[in-house]
């Protein structure tokens, strides 16, 4: 990690919103809080914001640190900070946790006032349209009608997508990351393995296990397995861990000893120690209801009629989960609707992951867009 | 893009102005092997257009962003199956057609994806290249820059080929430029002419 360049010292902020929030489910949230940074400096006329959508297991802390945490170094430093390619020189960053997160924004762990429990399975099922009405409220609460730019890497990209579609005057351009128009039959069936390793897990509770003082470590942990070996590419495991076997022999036991199965476990582990079983749920739920093109029977091109950015599509070579096929699904329509669009198919051997690593070339693409869009907001 | 650079471009690559004078103002215009965005860029300034280009080497995708051109990063060799149909007035092939594989399938392809096609290549015809194989080489100057050995050129021709091939394929030349540097070959130009420069439609 590069510190010399960093943001530096940063604090979350907290946003209180009172007015209800009524979801596409038809389900309504009466009050929330949203917890989000920001990074550098909102211009007079308020041209230069960018939002950054977090992906499954994101937040709001980008990029920086906390001056009593210094080791907790926002997960898109590399990206985000002074001469970056998300340049804070030149733009207001704002990144943020997602409704139904668990890292401060209201969330099924949260205390429902009209309980005085935590909402548990009560926190309504949310979508990515959700999270972008709300998003919106945020920025109004900030004074920005129009982002520069919203930028996001796989969910995060379909935020970005979203906010093109329901919101078309208030982006001028999207940075859609390692992202999909929608999730294929496999993406949904890996969720819902998922879903599953959490719902069967006894300590679950039906979602309302904050009441038991017990957490479904062992579902969080196998879903996080699982998701992980779909975030890496098949060439970068074989990389890393070959088939390295942790005492350099074979134990005929069920003991851990393959160098991937202690890498595996050890990352379930650690994201079972912090993550919200319920707000895991959620998130995948999320992903599996994206499809903008369902309100226009199936049809992409139809459903980026409305959309009036310009667009900056990037995908992974080595991305199986969200593929450059995938990406150009995206790119298609947009050329049917005849907007401004590029698309970068960066070479790249770390699967779905490449989005968050640090990749001179995937940074001098993002550089170079960016870079134009700020001579544009200062013009 | 100042007058400047839009003069110097000029001058650098004659095909561009050629190009350029046979494309209406406002017009739709995909650039296929676009390099850094020069052209599209020219084009931009010049006429207008509404551009994309295709282009699948990495760096050169980043000097099209900079140079704020539309880029989609693909290989032509794999086809144009991003693009519809007919949903292009132009489709460029400028300086790429004879280092392409499948060269009559991309020629299909450009006339499936815009209402007309304009290609620019050097002519292998050129009296300099002939005399160069006379004397016992492959030629080698500004246009073909490259040695036999690390050449990116397997489908070079001349005016006269790429006319029957037009012919043969049904394909309805609409016009020709032919220039040497800035001046235009009038005379014996598959001779004279250094490079040429086509627009062509699908044949009836």
């Amino acid at each position: 990690m590069n510190a010399s360049n960093s943001i530096g010292i940063v604090s979350a902020k907290r946003a209180q919103f009172d007015t209800p929030l009524v979801f596409r489910s038809g389900a309504v949230l009466p009050r929330y809080e949203l917890v989000y940074e920001t990074y550098g400096k909102l211009n007079a006329d308020k041209s230069n914001a960018i939002l950054i959508c977090h992906a499954l297991s994101g937040h709001h802390h980008v990029a920086g640190y906390y001056a009593d945490e210094p080791g907790n170094i926002g997960w898109w430093d590399n990206m985000v900070g002074p001469g970056k390619p998300i340049n804070t020189d030149k733009f207001f960053v704002i990144g943020l946790n997602n409704l139904g997160g668990c890292h401060g924004s209201t969330g099924p762990s949260s205390i429902d006032p009209a309980t005085g429990q935590p909402y548990g399975a009560n926190f309504p099922v949310i979508t990515v349209e959700d999270w972008v009405a709300s998003q919106a409220r945020l920025a109004d609460l900030l004074g920005i009608r129009q982002f520069a730019a919203v930028i996001g890497g796989s969910l995060g990209g379909m935020q970005a997508l979203q906010w093109s579609l329901t919101f078309p005057e208030r982006v001028r351009h999207v940075l859609a990351i390692a992202a999909a128009p929608h999730l294929t039959a496999q993406n949904i069936a890996f969720n819902d393995v998922a879903r599953s390793a959490i719902l069967s897990d006894p300590d679950f509770h039906g979602g309302n296990f904050y009441r038991h003082n017990v957490v479904p470590t062992r579902g969080l942990r196998l879903a996080r397995m699982l998701g992980h070996i779909t975030y890496l590419s098949d060439d970068v495991m074989a990389d890393k861990f070959g088939r390295e076997l942790r005492d350099g022999k074979f134990n005929y036991s069920y003991n851990i000893e393959f160098e991937i199965e202690s890498y595996l476990r050890y990352q379930g582990d650690k994201f079972a120690a912090y993550f919200d079983a319920n707000t895991y749920l959620l998130m995948t739920k999320a992903l599996d209801y994206f499809d903008p093109a369902h309100d226009f029977g199936g049809d992409l091109n139809q459903a980026f009629a409305s959309a009036k950015a310009d667009f900056l599509v990037i995908s992974f070579t080595t991305d199986w989960r969200f593929s450059p096929a995938r990406a150009r699904e995206i790119v298609r329509p947009l050329l049917h609707n005849r907007r401004s669009v590029s698309y970068a198919e960066i070479t790249s051997t770390h699967g779905h992951d490449s989005f968050l690593m640090e990749n001179p070339h995937y940074f001098d693409v993002v550089r170079a867009y960016l870079d134009n869009v700020a001579r544009e907001a200062s013009a | 893009m100042t007058q400047d650079d839009i003069a110097r471009l000029a001058a650098e690559r004659p095909d561009f102005a050629a190009i350029a004078a046979w494309i209406p103002k406002g017009a739709s215009v995909l650039d296929l092997g676009c390099g850094d965005g020069s052209l599209l860029r020219y084009l931009k300034e010049t006429r207008a257009v509404r551009g994309y280009g295709v282009e699948i080497n990495d760096l050169d995708i980043v000097s099209c962003i900079a140079n704020g051109v539309n880029v989609i990063q693909n290989d032509l060799e794999s086809g144009l199956s991003d693009f519809e149909d007919g949903s292009f007035d132009f489709v460029i092939l400028s300086q790429t057609l004879q280092a392409t594989r499948h060269t009559e399938a991309l020629i299909r392809e450009m006339l499936r994806v815009g209402r007309e096609g304009i290609v620019s290549f050097p002519n292998f015809g050129y009296w300099r290249n002939r005399f160069r194989v006379l004397l016992g080489n492959m030629p080698v100057s500004s246009d073909l820059p490259y040695q036999w050995y690390d050449t990116p050129n397997v489908h070079l021709c001349t005016l006269h080929d790429f006319e029957s091939f037009c012919r043969d394929k049904r394909v309805t030349v609409l016009g020709r430029r032919v220039m040497t540097g800035e001046r235009e070959a009038g005379l014996l130009p598959n001779l004279l002419g250094s490079t040429a420069v086509y627009r062509f439609r699908r044949g009836i």
